[in-house]
């Protein structure tokens, strides 16, 4: 007997501030009108999507000392953009990232148990952590964490946030006007959290929210926010990977939850994948290259090449070799606020390496950063990217995918009308929402230490 | 500048505000008829307040919001049961009615003394974006030692005069920070691959004795430019902050002669509304036996930091022109029982308001700054446009 189908999860990010967006495309809208959101969210509800995913800056990037202009920039607050769409949307699950370094928890967590209650269930939380003092320099607690201390504080600050949620069972609220009972008992709402980061007690103040917490994401590759996932997420997001590469990276992150009690289904591996559909594959691959182009100007591919040689390399021609310099060493201080920059482990290997392949195939600087930057994941017709999102899912190589448009905020809709039919007509993926919450879409449980609501 | 009303514009200048809290002020509303005591925590219960609010044409509502429970004990947690306990956070909710609403404007409270700046200033510029220019903050201290537990941060006891004084650099790093990108800073520039003109943007660099933001935003400036900012003029120990940090103050005088005092300490504040804490009905006397029965539900006699008004829609607009008249330009009305005296306000007090001609018979203006008849104001770091004329003018950083 065959395996069963599984069913695939598909969520949408809303394509904001990064080299992925392009905005000179004509089609092209704005990226911080709420009427962006709304047609998003809206496109990701009628095609019946988990969530909608919204990344987070806490500080403008600057490369050379300076605010870096060549991308889409300015962008809302994760939770006030949330709240305004779980007006517009019914079943969508609104997922935020929060940063634990420069947010207290008890904030935190009224925040999310609000945004729970005011969506009927609909709230996740992707935990991230910074440490760079240059993001610190923001707020007013400022400072920095060391780098070693990063997952620490993400871990006491999501136990001491699932304190928060716990410290109301969900019974507490008679609201009885004959007896003129509002809460069964005095007190609800305690909580003591004593650890190395965060020393707090007193009352939460938020009843029990419909999920009872949060969907928790985490988004990871090190070894570290493998394990921090395992231990404490719903879902991980990840990068996409080839076939063998996300069957390998599955196998290790599903592999992590029995340590800590938990099945494989619990843990739902969700990577970050762009597209690019067409009528055809050949035409889909052409509009490919183009949008590459869009992405990757000439004065992108200097940036970028920055990133790497950690220097000013404002003076080489994009069109042209590759600096014959090498990077200069040390922490990289010329591109800074760059989750990028941390992704090339030693800078002069990188650099050997796109030297020898620009010389052995010719290219010229945009023509290697384009090469090597973040490709397209699912490139073809409508039929041949459903295949391949189908088949990745159920080679197990991911539970679905995040789907990261490259236009605001138009960039789903040919997606919403064209795939989705598709996997919905190989039976992997939902006609209708099963449930209203995002756990429901997500095929999870209530949290276990939600106690039984008495009375 | 005072929008004071002038006697050459004899156009409506009262302005009308409601609190929005839980199920009303009086500490028994959550057992009135109609009251939802059950559906406090829903968005349901925020849409059709904020919704009955703007069918009667009024400038704004507010959120109240702590960060802490609800308690008669300013030391914390009472232990009661008989009144209502929890809160969602004030501009999530805010947030949540926006795109149901239209018109009225949508002024969360927040917390200076355990709050950021940045992240407060992103939130409001995105409630300013998602009510398309409606956004307003009121901003509060809190002195309660339970707060201080919840935040580790600190210790105890806190001093109000420095807890004012931090606020008021808190709302001064919100609005620079409001202000950190100009209105034109996105350029999408094809031609040279700029999406912005960074020339545009600005650090705010913010230095002060207890803290220190550099800017800009990650935020573009909000469409009201600065949304207006709000706080409770309570006392006189309040209005340093207030004449420093507020466009609209709300006074809690109990007579002419308190809101003629309050007027001329603060001669720069834009707005000051009175605060009254209203229960209306058609008739003085089941106005006063409401109030009675609120009371010995309650087993004790409300009372308030501001004015407390039991009568008709009729009386109640007598004593609000009396105090405009000493100088207010509108009022922040605290229902006492939401279900029963929010409709008295919209269906009974604004149409009597009408009638004398002093409130407005539509929205005149789609952003709360509109309808408080605040200009647009600059940003402080654009560079003048007759910059030639004035040179040493330029604030930009």
């Amino acid at each position: 007997m065959s395996k069963p189908l599984k069913q695939i999860h598909l969520a949408a990010h809303f394509p904001g501030v990064n080299s992925t967006t392009v905005w000179s495309d004509p089609a092209a809208g704005s990226q911080i009108d709420f009427d962006s959101f709304v047609h998003f969210a809206r496109t990701a509800e009628r095609a019946k999507f988990d969530f909608l995913f919204l990344a987070e800056g806490l500080r403008l990037r600057e490369q050379g000392g300076e605010i870096y202009d060549l991308d889409v920039v300015g962008r809302p607050d994760t939770f006030t953009v949330l709240a305004a769409l779980a007006a517009v949307t019914e079943h969508l699950g609104l997922t935020g990232t929060i940063n634990s370094t420069f947010n207290e928890p008890y904030e935190v967590a009224r925040q999310f148990a609000s945004l729970d209650h005011l969506s009927g269930g609909r709230a996740a939380w992707n935990v991230v952590t910074s440490w760079d003092a240059f993001t610190g320099e923001n707020f007013r607690r400022g400072g920095f964490l060391p780098r070693e201390e990063r997952y620490e504080r993400a871990k006491e600050f999501l136990d001491t946030a699932h304190e928060l949620f716990d410290s109301w069972d969900g019974g507490e609220i008679l609201a009885d006007p004959v007896s003129g009972e509002f809460l069964r008992d005095a007190g609800p709402g305690a909580f003591a959290h004593g650890g190395k980061q965060f020393d707090i007690s007193g009352h939460f103040n938020v009843p029990r929210s419909p999920q009872g917490r949060p969907v928790i994401f985490q988004a990871g590759d090190s070894d570290e926010g493998r394990e921090f996932a395992a231990a404490s997420a719903d879902a991980i997001f990840g990068r996409y990977r080839t076939l063998e590469e996300g069957r390998a990276f599955y196998a290790d992150v599903k592999g992590r939850l029995s340590r800590y009690g938990r099945t494989p289904d619990e843990l739902k591996i969700l990577p970050a994948a762009s597209f690019v559909l067409g009528d055809t594959d050949a035409e889909a691959r052409e509009l490919a290259h183009e949008v590459r182009l869009q992405q990757v100007s000439g004065a992108t591919a200097i940036k970028y090449l920055e990133h790497v040689w950690n220097r000013d390399l404002s003076g080489y021609d994009p069109d042209g070799p590759l600096p014959d310099v090498d990077p200069e060493p040390g922490e990289n201080t010329i591109a800074l606020g760059r989750a990028s920059v941390r992704m090339h482990g030693d800078p002069v290997a990188v650099a050997r390496e796109w030297r020898e392949l620009a010389a052995a195939e010719g290219l010229s600087i945009r023509e290697l950063v384009i090469r090597t930057t973040a490709r397209q994941s699912f490139v073809g017709s409508p039929l041949t990217v459903a295949q391949a999102i189908d088949g990745l899912v159920q080679a197990d190589a991911a539970d679905g995918f995040i789907l990261v448009p490259h236009l605001t905020p138009g960039g789903l809709d040919a997606f919403a009308d064209t795939v989705v039919p598709l996997l919905q007509e190989r039976g992997v993926f939902r006609r209708e929402y099963e449930g209203p919450t995002l756990r429901d879409h997500l095929g999870l449980a209530a949290p276990r230490t939600l106690a039984p609501v008495r009375g | 500048m005072p929008v004071h009303p002038s006697p050459s514009s004899p156009s409506p200048a009262l302005h009308l505000a409601v609190a929005l809290d839980g199920a009303g002020w009086h500490p028994a509303a959550w057992r009135e008829p109609g009251a939802g005591a059950d559906r406090l925590f829903t968005a349901g219960h925020w849409a059709a307040l904020v919704a009955e609010a703007e069918a009667g044409l009024l400038d704004f509502v507010t959120f109240e919001d702590s960060l802490s429970l609800q308690s008669t004990d300013p030391a914390g947690p009472d232990g009661r049961t008989d009144l209502v306990r929890g809160r969602l956070d004030a501009v999530l909710v805010a947030a949540r009615v926006a795109p149901l609403s239209r018109h009225i404007g949508l002024v969360p409270s927040v917390v200076a003394t355990h709050t950021e700046p940045f992240h407060v200033s992103k939130a409001l510029a995105t409630l300013d974006y998602v009510s398309r220019g409606r956004a307003g903050l009121r901003i509060q201290i809190s002195e309660r030692p339970d707060e201080v537990g919840h935040f580790g941060r600190r210790t105890t006891p806190l001093d109000p005069t420095e807890l004012y004084a931090e606020a008021a650099d808190h709302v001064e790093v919100v609005r620079r920070l409001w202000d950190s990108w100009e209105d034109d800073a996105e350029i999408r520039d094809v031609a040279t691959g700029r999406f912005i003109d960074r020339a545009k943007l600005h650090y705010i660099d913010f230095e002060g004795p207890r803290f220190s933001v550099k800017g800009p935003s990650i935020t573009p400036r909000p469409p009201q430019g600065l949304p207006p900012v709000s706080a409770l003029a309570s006392d006189a120990a309040v209005y340093p902050f207030l004449a420093r940090s507020a466009d609209i103050g709300y006074v809690t005088a109990h007579d002419a002669g308190e809101v003629r005092a309050a007027v001329a300490a603060l001669p720069a504040t834009p707005h000051l509304f009175g605060e009254l804490t209203v229960f209306l009905d058609e008739r003085q006397a089941t106005a006063e036996r409401r109030l009675q029965r609120l009371d010995a539900a309650h087993g004790a006699a409300y009372t308030s930091d501001a004015r407390v008004f039991a009568g008709t829609p009729a009386d109640l607009a007598d004593l609000l022109l009396e105090w405009r008249e000493a100088g207010l330009t509108g009022f922040r009305l605290r229902p006492g029982v939401l279900a029963h005296d929010l409709p008295a306000i919209t269906r009974g007090l604004v149409p009597e308001l009408q009638r004398r001609g002093v409130f407005r018979q539509a929205y005149e203006a789609s952003s709360l700054r509109g309808l408080l008849g605040l200009a647009r104001p600059a940003n402080r770091y654009a560079a003048p446009l007759a910059a030639a004329t004035s040179p040493a003018s330029s604030p930009a950083a």
